[in-house]
């Protein structure tokens, strides 16, 4: 398995996310915004968390326009595998690779702490180690995670099954820390080769750190 | 020539800045107020001599970076 991972100025998330699919067995590389293509043998692009470009304009506004990401977009349409945690999921809306947006959390504050996700959606490439309704806790770490998309969009989501986790409290029950459309805290596009959410899986790798629930997550990429 | 940008989220998406500042001036008296809407303003100096085909120009920043459509509306205003 070999994981590209995606790095702008302002990438902050990367080597983190080499450490967590490393650990996983994965093979990584990271990839610098100039680059113009992904490399042949990568199983999976991961667009890692951050603030490229200094979220000037909205948040990954600038880093959709950057040579790496005409490739990522280009590997994409052709059934490529992508992951965007957090800024990169940001990036991947920006890029029309995901539907909808992220905006200013409600309540205005940057957040970071552990929270609960209930995984909704788990027939995809992502999710398969887990079941619907499993709880996992992992960290955010966002200022704009305020999932919006409009009230068609959110059943032609549901529709195809392509809401992948709710924010939750740790019995399961729905818990919305940002403002979020439904509480959405993941989702993947239609043809369920794009995925994006907004906790850091890759940040809870050990339990040691408060939690090693992200293994199951990221685990799903792998094949089993 | 000068464009104008205006950009605000839009009607029917919560806008939780403009609803923080209507807050405060509430808590100022100042009472008067139906509705706050906080948004960006983006000044272009632009070559162009023309003003349909600087408009022209601007529309297509605005569509490709300047706004997200998903969640946002923008005006052009162009200044000679």
């Amino acid at each position: 398995m070999n994981v590209s991972v995606i790095q702008f100025p302002g990438t902050n998330c990367e080597y983190d996310t080499q450490y967590a699919f490393e650990k996983l067995g994965a093979k990584t590389q990271v990839v610098w915004h100039k680059e113009t293509a992904i490399a042949e043998d990568t199983d999976l692009v991961v667009v890692a968390g951050g603030f490229s470009y200094g979220d000037y304009l909205r948040s990954g506004a600038i880093a959709r326009f950057s040579p790496v990401m005409q490739a990522v977009e280009a590997y994409a349409n052709r059934g490529g595998k992508v992951l965007g945690i957090c800024n990169g999921f940001q990036v991947l809306t920006e890029s029309r690779l995901l539907p909808g947006a992220l905006k200013r959390n409600e309540h205005l504050h940057f957040i970071s702490r552990h929270h609960h996700l209930k995984v909704v959606g788990n027939e995809n490439a992502f999710l398969n180690k887990l079941n619907p309704g499993d709880v996992v806790n992992v960290p955010i770490a966002h200022h704009d995670g305020n999932y919006y998309i409009d009230e068609g969009g959110l059943k032609a989501l549901y529709d195809n099954d392509q809401v992948l986790l709710h924010y939750c409290d740790a019995e399961g029950n729905i818990s919305n820390p940002n403002g979020s459309v439904d509480a959405i805290a993941g989702v993947c596009n239609a043809s369920k080769n794009v995925f994006g959410l907004m906790p850091h899986p890759e940040r809870a790798m050990e339990s040691i750190l408060g939690s090693d629930d992200g293994k199951a997550m990221l685990e799903g990429f792998f094949a089993s | 020539m000068k464009a104008i940008v205006n950009v605000f989220l839009k009607p029917g998406v919560l806008d939780s800045q403009g609803k923080a500042v209507h807050h405060a001036l509430d808590s100022l008296k100042f009472e008067g107020v139906n509705e706050v809407r906080v948004g960006k303003q983006i000044v272009l100096d632009l070559t162009a001599a023309d003003e349909a085909a600087a408009k022209a120009e601007v529309t297509e920043m605005c569509e490709a970076l300047l706004a997200n459509t998903v969640i946002e509306d923008y005006t052009i205003e162009l200044r000679s």
